[in-house]
């Protein structure tokens, strides 16, 4: 018997529900049909744009009008997309620092948040947070953050206070591979266990923390979700590339989530296409796993799926695609153009009245 | 007017907030169950149920950054630190969350929570748990750090502290719980960030904060006998400082002497010298003295501890050294 296998074994064993898995979703003509045209467009329009806001992020790093570090979603748009359109406006969304995905996939305003990327006065955090920090509280969007794992706490104490004031809404903490070896990632799966929190963990595992590969950093082999047996936290694995999988597991994990009022934990397996930021030379990844996993490109395979099974056309779609890249020229110029902050607001927003 | 502990006034403005405000509740390790490290929560799990009096897993980061995501999602809490010393645990969260998120959020989301924590040495708990690090953390913008030296400000300020919008540190000194002095009947709050002139003089101004303050209060007979006539400011807030009082009464004074009972390097002394010297230095007619504690690990052994923790004596005897006395 594999280890694997003794892990599965032991977990049919449960009879709390705690620690089951639920079997990978994957993307079969079936679950294609359980939605209607219009959601499917949907899902495409929201991924298209997200990669279009990443090509034109990176060409305005190229010319100097967006500084700092600047990471890329490019790869990872199936799994944002799929989680959040299975979320509901009154949940709360955390993530980390490879935010713009989640932040569009959220409905966050296109042009304020290509104007934050540029520093301007009209940013979603008036040009004060940057790439990594893309906030809209009314969205209740609750932030980029930059400090590996730092966001899982503050997650669980968003759920914290859905639960405390019976809130029917769930807070969904998205972090990648890279945090699972801070200390904040197992006591955050402790804490939300204990308490029963309100939670979804949504992993996004792209295989690389950086530049390490998770086979050098991590004991414990490729798989993170068999590891929530421990934290008696339910989990889910799900191909991340698939944006209607991601979709329905999600779906899945917040009704879980509501009805058991326990947290439950996803891992999607994903890729990004791009180096870790902007200025990654990535020597430490091959370019055929790159290209292996290319093949596997949402913004490719999802409309292509879409066209032969007669669910769309080629001509809706690239219709779509010209409605978007207006969009994103639209948010470029208005970041380009919008105002600089004004030097006095260095003293404003520090401390609250 | 009764005269009540400072473990008295601290419980009596939680239960206060806790009976007045459902949004208030209380998290931390050992505070319900056990009834606190301190016995200031002590018969509050029974008052208010363990939904508001929560015992925590021993996980400083987990539940102090929990306290802040509670406070962005709109409830007051209260977190209870064991030791101040243990902040350090939870720092990234304290001062990269707390300080920062209303900040690089430009101003769309606030923190208001109080975090409770003993704090200095004196009672033989050795290197780990007898530091100050109130002094580190009146250092990051965003965050408020206040600390009393008597019931009257202990129940004044965390009034206030609790009605606050921001991440409060509150640093309690441990060796002060069991003090005992006046309180009116009537309802009263302190503001944060505004100190107290608590004896008026002549010759000297002395600042200082927290058992600080305390020390000071036992050198004023001392300091009496050699002729001097000293003022004391008892700071309360350690970030905002309030600097108008301060150069109010070295206008007055012309002389500043600082005293901490944190170690003497780096801490919030060493700052405010350095602000006095650039804002008021033309008022003094001598050096800014400062008296803090000897720059070690703080040692278990009775006798060394109270050798390296700052009191009456070395105030006098730098007052003595420096001014010529």
């Amino acid at each position: 018997m594999t280890s694997k296998e003794k892990i599965v074994k032991n977990k049919s064993l449960q009879t709390n529900g705690s620690g089951k898995i639920a079997k990978k979703s994957n993307f079969s003509s079936s679950n294609l049909s359980s939605l209607k045209k219009n959601e499917h467009l949907n899902l495409f329009r929201k991924m298209y744009l997200i990669r279009q806001f990443e090509n034109a992020c990176g060409q305005n790093y190229a010319n100097g009008n967006i500084r700092g570090f600047l990471h890329l979603y490019s790869g990872q748009e199936a799994t944002g997309v799929g989680a959040i359109s299975s979320l509901k406006d009154s949940d709360y969304i955390v993530t980390h620092y490879r935010d713009h995905g989640h932040a569009l996939a959220r409905g966050l305003d296109v042009n304020r948040s290509m104007a934050e990327l540029f520093g301007k006065k009209t940013g979603l955090s008036k040009g004060k947070g940057g790439s990594m920090h893309l906030f809209d509280a009314s969205k209740k969007f609750m932030g980029g953050h930059a400090i590996v794992g730092g966001q899982l706490p503050l997650a669980a104490g968003l759920a914290l206070s859905q639960q405390y004031e019976n809130k029917n809404a769930i807070t969904t903490c998205f972090f990648g591979d890279g945090s699972t070896n801070q200390g904040i990632y197992h006591e955050t799966l402790n804490l939300a266990s204990v308490w029963n929190l309100p939670i979804l963990f949504f992993l996004e595992n792209n295989k690389y923390g950086m530049g390490s590969s998770i086979e050098r950093v991590r004991a414990g082999g490729l798989d993170f979700f068999p590891a929530m047996d421990t934290y008696e936290i339910p989990s889910m694995e799900v191909d991340g590339m698939d944006v209607i999988a991601v979709k329905e597991a999600t779906k899945i994990a917040r009704e879980k989530i509501i009805q058991n009022k326990k947290p439950f934990f996803i891992e999607s397996k994903t890729f990004r296409f791009v180096g870790h930021s902007y200025a990654d030379g990535q020597k430490y990844r091959h370019q055929d796993e790159v290209k292996q996993w290319e093949q596997k490109d949402p913004i490719l395979v999802y409309p292509k799926k879409l066209i032969d099974m007669k669910i769309s056309t080629n001509d809706e779609i690239n219709k779509i695609k010209i409605e978007i890249d207006e969009i994103i020229s639209d948010a470029v110029r208005f970041a380009n153009e919008s105002e600089e902050p004004n030097l006095d607001e260095i003293y404003d927003d520090i401390l609250a009245e | 007017m009764p005269e009540i502990t400072i473990r008295e006034a601290l419980k009596t403005a939680l239960n206060e907030a806790m009976e007045n405000d459902e949004k208030v509740f209380i998290m931390g390790e050992d505070i319900g169950e056990y009834g606190g490290a301190y016995a200031v929560t002590d018969g509050f799990l029974k008052k208010f149920g363990s939904q508001r009096i929560k015992d925590t897993p021993i996980s400083e980061q987990a539940f102090v950054g929990a306290g802040i995501g509670a406070a962005a999602g709109g409830l007051r809490p209260v977190i209870e630190l064991m030791s101040i010393s243990f902040s350090l645990v939870a720092f990234d969260q304290i001062v990269n969350m707390a300080g920062n998120l209303r900040y690089m959020s430009g101003g769309q989301i606030s923190v208001p929570m109080v975090i409770r924590a003993p704090t200095g040495a004196g009672v033989q708990l050795a290197a780990t748990h007898s530091q100050s690090f109130e002094t580190w953390l009146a250092e990051v913008p965003g965050i408020k750090v206040v600390c009393p030296s008597n019931s009257y400000d202990a129940l004044g300020l965390m009034r206030s502290a609790i009605k606050d919008n921001n991440p409060v540190i509150f640093a309690e000194p441990a060796l002060l719980y069991g003090s005992k002095s006046n309180v009116p009947d009537e309802y009263f709050e302190v503001t944060l960030g505004e100190a107290n002139v608590s004896h008026k003089g002549e010759d000297i101004t002395i600042v200082s904060y927290g058992y600080g303050s305390k020390v000071l209060t036992d050198s004023v007979n001392k300091l009496n006998e050699i002729g001097i006539s000293p003022e004391l400011i008892d700071l309360r807030s350690l970030n905002p400082i309030d600097y108008e009082k301060i150069i109010l009464s070295i206008q007055k004074t012309n002389r500043l002497v600082l005293v901490d009972t944190a170690r003497k390097t780096g801490g919030i002394m060493s700052e405010i010298s350095a602000n006095i010297n650039e804002k008021a230095g033309e008022w003094l007619d001598g050096p800014i003295v400062r008296v803090g504690s000897k720059d070690v690990p703080w040692p278990y052994n009775k006798t060394l501890e109270q050798e390296v923790l700052t009191d009456s004596d070395n105030i006098l005897d730098s007052i003595k050294e420096n001014y010529g006395i």
